[in-house]
């Protein structure tokens, strides 16, 4: 069975009745799909005008959920979200970019979701739906492991909440990847900083991605960071210990040693374009 | 809520725009689009590749902007507008410029991804009339191309403004060197092209195979009646016992072992135990995890290690120590040798298997036309298809057509069986047409790869330079079946030595069984490599010696009267001295450049420059490898070319015509090229082994040679006449005595033609003996590249900054062509070094495994040496798999100059970069 809604209400009103599957952008959807064809009911939520857009608020920046990368690309935003930016660039091609949404790589919750790690930096939260009501879940929470989220199958995941506490910090993100387009991070790291008059690090927020079942920020950099002059050579304060926190596996892609080893240079980096 | 009514039917009225009309079509709403724009409103211009957003070749603009169409739901275009390929000429004038930019620059070469590249590239430049490069390069970096390495499609994107293109018609006998755009070019940017899995007959079944999920496995079948009463829609389900010719078959005939379905036991997964057939909807239904067949797993052997220690399990229970064949090339006593060269290097490389990755997966249909049966698919080799299939069959060759459509992609995969037995013998037992198209999955787990390697070589110079001997040992993992495994045997042992001369020389190479995927021919048979483990024991020589790289190489460049190491004097057309010779300038520029660089390095940035030389032989290793062309006179003066070298995308339709007309003395545009059909064409051998050009070519060459002999004998005019071809009739003049033939008086032969010529040409060589002497080939394409890279010491990234190729390519019959291929070549020569490994049972896709993309090929500056071969057709020799050996072994040198490092496992991927400089502590890239 395959239901197209084209209000909220009605979307989740189909989600409460029918166990079924939701479908956005597709980009995750199809190739999971494989040679088969869906065997459960389908909400596809693309016609639902109200999960598009994005606004801002007095306290807090609203993604809707079915947000394009590419619509993310286009849009006026302040510099805290160049990271969020940087991710969208890279995420497949522009084919991939013009159809897949930020919900749908959120609850896709691949541990190479590149959007991820630049949300985390963002403090950012998800806002689910159901037929019962809205809750807000911190996307630090939302994301339980790979491919594991806390969303309930009667929930629509409907916007993304970025509070509006650090819009002017500088905000970078790096991907590796073993060739230009069209690939999956080994290792990414997004980094937002906000400096106080002096130009000390008044906060800092640094995430990885690709490097553990589900992205992570590093809190104790975090801590060991703020307060300090953001000036040049803040790279070398970055140390293995740091990245301890990350539990990388070995696959295709890379060894689980080169992941860890990349991370910390990738941190070191991103440190080093947002102090400069 | 009328959206949500109007769509909760399984089949579903869809109403959307495509390309400018108003389609209201019925389908399931949740189809791909793809599969709905070609299965339902015919536009088969749009590709599918993969089926999962991987390759782009499905791109088609949606409101104006591209989407991959494989991975929407036909309902998501509900009241959209759609464009396609077939639909972009209505979109403005833009597109019949940038379609001849395309074919001027040689942008499409197999073809199966220009609709998808043609499609972005629309889409960028509607908005942006005057792209940058790296803008082009983001437009089209979700496109993925096999063939082309990208260059000449962005180039013919940025500057489809620049030009008013005009018609190019060569002049008379001077198509032989023309930059002719190809001929069979339109139909690949219209979209028209016909691929595999482009046709099939109204109505045709379709038919899907049972794969083995295990490396090894027993298996049994559940209640198969059952299975087809339960499933509506079945037609049938054919297993081993349903062949009712031989349940074998192989490229090579004396090795043939691969059984169209195994027989109780699989040898590898992927491999096949059975298919169903039956209406197409249906069996496309059909959760195929739910087929009744058990399996028993067993231990299998997935490494040379393994099926070579004592007491392993046989593959094949007639090839003792899992060994299929042993190559050998001994010349001198070289133990003796190394004993006493002045210096020695050592080393050993290893390597894994390498998917061909062609954009078009293997497709194609069958249908009983009394008692023959016609095949129509995607081939390298038709006429080795016809013989297997009618020994399957068990019907005489004659009985078997086969029509070859477009081939999107072959590297030497689409010489072996994939799709043909199966739509074979199921239209043969069912009496109905009959369809396969794989996916990309099972392409990739299912058809041949390049052999992974492990080779072990010591080298030895004296002090002045010369090379004085190679050992050389190889074991190749040739897989579950043979496939082309003794060629690659056979073939390394004759080429380890690289271009050079090598006075006392060991070679030893074995093909080994496992139960993984057969290993078979991609671009190179083991060649590629061979000389990523023999060059850059070369340049550990020449560092030994503190000799010049590029100047060793020269020192001991193979010339006309130095002996092979299979003694073998080659004679004239020995053009690798002139390739390294060509490199010298670019060489010194660079190596000062780069060390320039390093030296105010002060970031993880370090450069490195590095050199490698190949040959290659044309054809196949001392056995016989004919060809014929026939050319005929149509009574209304136009030629008619029977070409049966199949065009791959590497442009063998149009080269092979260039040379005819030539030697016909005719203009080019009056040619009428007849496709390799079994039924009308004759044998043209397989395209493979660089032989095209050089076996094909001579044949067309001879053909359009006699057919102007026989016109001048009708004529009674002496040799140095001149024929001008015109409607329906011949004017020869001969000094100052003319002749007319009118044709239409003439009577025709069967074929329709006044006059036909047919020649055959089969390249001289002789058997190797024991010690594998003789004369392998008798021409050899001779080739060098130089790579610049640049490398990030604490990522372990590579990035290839610049190629130089040069070739002797004896005669460049179509210079664009010919860039094509060392550019193409070039492509999946970075892909080896770099990033390109097949595993087995993991990352059968195209997300895991990597090929480059357009944002991964540098510049790559072709320089064209013409030293006439003696024997190829106005000189020329192979380009098609000389293109590729050179460039994997430059980069990997250059990786070395860059740092000192060396990856002995393949592909020198960021992490094993990043292992090797850690162990080589080099300063500057420690760890924390
Ligand atoms: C070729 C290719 C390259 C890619 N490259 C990258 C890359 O580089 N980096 C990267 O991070 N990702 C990449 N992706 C993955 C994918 O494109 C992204 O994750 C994308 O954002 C998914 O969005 P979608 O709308 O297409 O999701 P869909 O496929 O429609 O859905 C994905 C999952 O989320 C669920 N879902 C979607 N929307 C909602 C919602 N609003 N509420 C609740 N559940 C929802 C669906 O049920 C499904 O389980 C790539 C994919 C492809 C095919
Ligand atoms: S077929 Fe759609 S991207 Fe490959
Ligand atoms: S021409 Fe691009 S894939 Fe063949």
């Amino acid at each position: 069975m395959y239901l197209r809604p084209t209000t909220l209400d009605q979307a989740v009103d189909a989600l409460e009745h029918h166990r079924a599957q939701v479908l956005a952008g597709g980009t995750d959807f199809y190739p999971a799909l494989g040679e088969r064809l869906p065997s459960t009911p389908v909400v596809d939520i693309t016609a639902v005008a109200e999960l598009k857009g994005i606004s801002v608020h007095e306290t807090f920046f609203r993604i809707g959920g079915l947000t394009t990368w590419s619509e993310l690309l286009a849009a006026q935003l302040p510099p805290c979200f160049d990271a969020l930016k940087s991710a969208a660039r890279e995420i497949g091609g522009v084919q991939i970019q013009n159809r897949g949404t930020v919900a749908g790589n959120l609850c896709n919750a691949s541990p190479a979701a590149d959007s991820v790690p630049p949300l985390l930096a963002l403090d950012a939260e998800v806002e689910l739906v159901s037929i019962g009501g809205r809750r807000g879940v911190l996307l630090a929470d939302f994301i339980v492991g790979s491919r594991k989220t806390l969303r309930r199958a009667d929930e629509l995941l409907t916007a993304v909440i970025v509070p509006r506490v650090v819009e002017n910090a500088r905000s970078v993100f790096l991907k590796l990847g073993a060739r230009r387009y069209l690939v999956i991070s080994i290792a990414m790291v997004a980094i937002v900083l906000a400096v106080d008059e002096q130009r000390r690090i008044r906060d800092i927020r640094i995430a990885v991605g690709s490097c553990s079942a589900r992205a992570q920020r590093l809190r104790e950099l975090e801590q060991f960071l703020t307060g300090r002059p953001a000036q040049a050579r803040l790279d070398a304060l970055v140390m293995p210990e740091h990245v301890k926190s990350l539990s990388p596996i070995d696959d295709v892609r890379a060894t689980a040693a080169y992941r860890s080893d990349a991370a910390l240079i990738l941190v070191r980096r991103a440190l080093q374009m947002c102090a400069s | 809520m009328a959206t949500i009514e109007q769509l909760t039917d399984v089949q579903a009225t869809i109403g959307f725009s495509v390309n400018g009309s108003v389609a209201s079509i019925t389908a399931s709403p949740l189809a791909r689009l793809s599969r709905t724009l070609r299965e339902e409103l015919g536009l088969t211009g749009t590709k599918v590749g993969c089926d999962a957003g991987d390759c782009g070749a499905c791109t088609v603009l949606l409101d104006g902007e591209p989407v991959c169409a494989c991975l929407m739901a036909t309902a998501q275009a509900q009241g959209c507008e759609v464009t396609t390929v077939e639909g972009l000429a209505q979109r403005g004038p833009l597109y019949e410029k940038l379609q001849k930019s395309f074919l001027i620059h040689g942008a499409a070469q197999c073809g199966a991804c220009t609709p998808g590249m043609l499609v972005a590239a629309t889409a960028l430049l509607e908005r942006n009339q005057q792209p940058t490069e790296t803008e082009v390069m983001d437009a089209l970096g979700g496109v993925l191309c096999r063939c082309t390495g990208y260059r000449k499609i962005i180039a013919a994107v940025l500057e489809v403004n620049d030009r008013v293109w005009g018609q190019n018609t060569p002049e008379v006998g001077h198509a032989v060197g023309d930059r002719l755009v190809r001929l069979d070019g339109q139909p690949k940017v219209n979209g028209t092209e016909i691929y595999g899995a482009d046709e099939a007959p109204a109505g045709a079944l379709a038919v899907r195979a049972i794969r083995c999920p295990f490396h090894r496995a027993r298996f049994q079948f559940g209640d198969l009646e059952a299975y087809i009463a339960q499933h509506a829609g079945v037609a049938a389900i054919l297993t081993a016992k349903d062949v009712p010719g031989e349940n074998r078959y192989g490229v090579i005939s004396k090795f043939a072992d691969q059984p169209v379905f195994a027989v109780e036991e699989a040898r590898f997964r992927g491999e096949a135990v059975a298919a169903v057939v039956g209406k197409g909807e249906a069996v496309e239904k059909l959760d195929l995890q739910n087929f009744p067949v058990s399996w028993k797993e067993l231990p299998p052997l997935t490494s040379i290690d393994n099926a070579l220690a004592p007491g392993a399990p046989l593959v094949h229970l007639d090839r003792k120590e899992n060994v299929l064949v042993r190559g050998r090339v001994v010349r001198d006593d070289v133990e003796k040798a190394l004993a006493e060269a002045a210096v020695t290097a050592e080393a050993e490389y290893e390597t894994g298997f390498v998917e061909h990755a062609c954009i078009e997966p293997e497709a194609g249909f069958a249908r009983r036309v009394g008692d023959m049966v016609e095949v129509q698919a995607c081939t390298q080799s038709p006429y080795m298809d016809r013989s297997d299939i009618a020994q399957i069959l068990g019907i005489q060759p004659e009985a078997v057509r086969i029509i070859p459509t477009a081939v999107g992609g072959g590297f030497g995969t689409k010489l072996d069986l994939s799709v043909q037995p199966f739509v074979a013998l199921a239209a043969w037992r069912l009496g109905q047409p009959v369809r396969m198209v794989y996916s990309r999955t099972e392409s990739m787990i299912s058809t041949t790869k390049r052999h992974p390697a492990r080779m072990r070589l010591k080298a030895g110079a004296n002090r002045d330079g010369k090379i004085v001997a190679l050992d050389f040992h190889a074991d190749f993992n040739t897989g579950a079946y043979s496939s082309w495994g003794p060629t690659v045997a056979a073939r390394v042992p004759v080429h380890a030595s690289g271009p050079y001369y090598v006075p006392h020389y060991r070679a030893l190479t074995r093909a080994i069984h496992t139960h993984l995927v057969p290993a078979g021919a991609f671009r190179g048979f083991g060649v590629p490599q061979t000389a990523i483990a023999q060059e850059q024991l070369y340049d550990e020589l020449a560092d030994r010696l503190g000799m010049d790289r590029l100047e060793f190489r020269l020192l001991n460049a193979l010339d006309d009267n130095t002996p092979t190491v299979t003694g073998q004097v080659l004679g004239e057309g020995v053009g690798i001295r002139a390739c390294f010779e060509a490199l010298r300038p670019r060489w010194l520029a660079a190596r000062q450049e780069t060390a320039a660089f390093n030296n105010n390095a002060t970031g993880p940035l370090r450069r490195g420059v590095g050199v490698a030389g190949m040959w290659y032989g044309c054809g196949n290793t001392s056995l016989p490898n004919p060809s014929t062309m026939r050319v005929g006179l149509k009574p209304d003066g136009r030629i008619a070319l029977h070409q049966g070298a199949i065009d791959i995308g590497q442009g063998s339709a149009t080269v092979v015509t260039q040379i005819c007309a030539d030697a016909l003395g005719c203009p080019i545009d009056r040619f009428d090229l007849v496709s390799g059909d079994t039924s009308i064409t004759p044998d043209c051998g397989k395209t493979s082994a660089s032989r095209q050009t050089f076996v094909s070519g001579k044949a067309a060459f001879l053909a359009g040679k006699a057919l102007r002999r026989e016109i001048l004998r009708r004529a009674g005019a002496c040799d140095c006449a001149k024929i001008s071809f015109q409607n329906g009739q011949l004017e020869i003049q001969d000094g100052d005595r003319q002749h007319k033939i009118t044709l239409s008086q003439l009577p025709t032969e069967h074929h329709g033609y006044v006059l036909t010529a047919e020649a055959t040409f089969d390249p001289p060589t002789k058997p190797l003996d024991e010690d594998g002497q003789g004369i392998p080939y008798a021409v050899f394409g001779f080739g060098a590249h130089l790579a610049e890279i640049e490398v990030d010491i604490e990522l372990g990234t590579v990035k290839v900054l610049r190629i130089t190729a040069a070739h002797d390519v004896g005669r460049a019959i179509n210079p664009t062509l010919i860039e094509g291929q060392i550019e193409g070549g070039v492509a999946q020569g970075i892909g080896m070094a770099l990033m390109e490994e097949f595993f087995p049972g993991k990352g059968e896709n195209l997300h895991d495994y990597l090929i480059p993309s357009a944002g991964d090929i540098p510049p790559v500056e072709s320089i064209l040496i013409e030293d006439q071969s003696p024997i190829g057709p106005f000189g020329a020799k192979g380009i098609g798999e000389q293109a590729v050996i050179p460039t994997a072994p430059a980069i990997l040198n250059a990786l070395h100059d860059a740092i000192g490092v060396r990856v002995h496992k393949l592909p020198a991927t960021p992490d094993r970069v990043r292992a090797a400089i850690l162990q080589a502590g080099i300063a500057g890239a420690q760890r924390g």
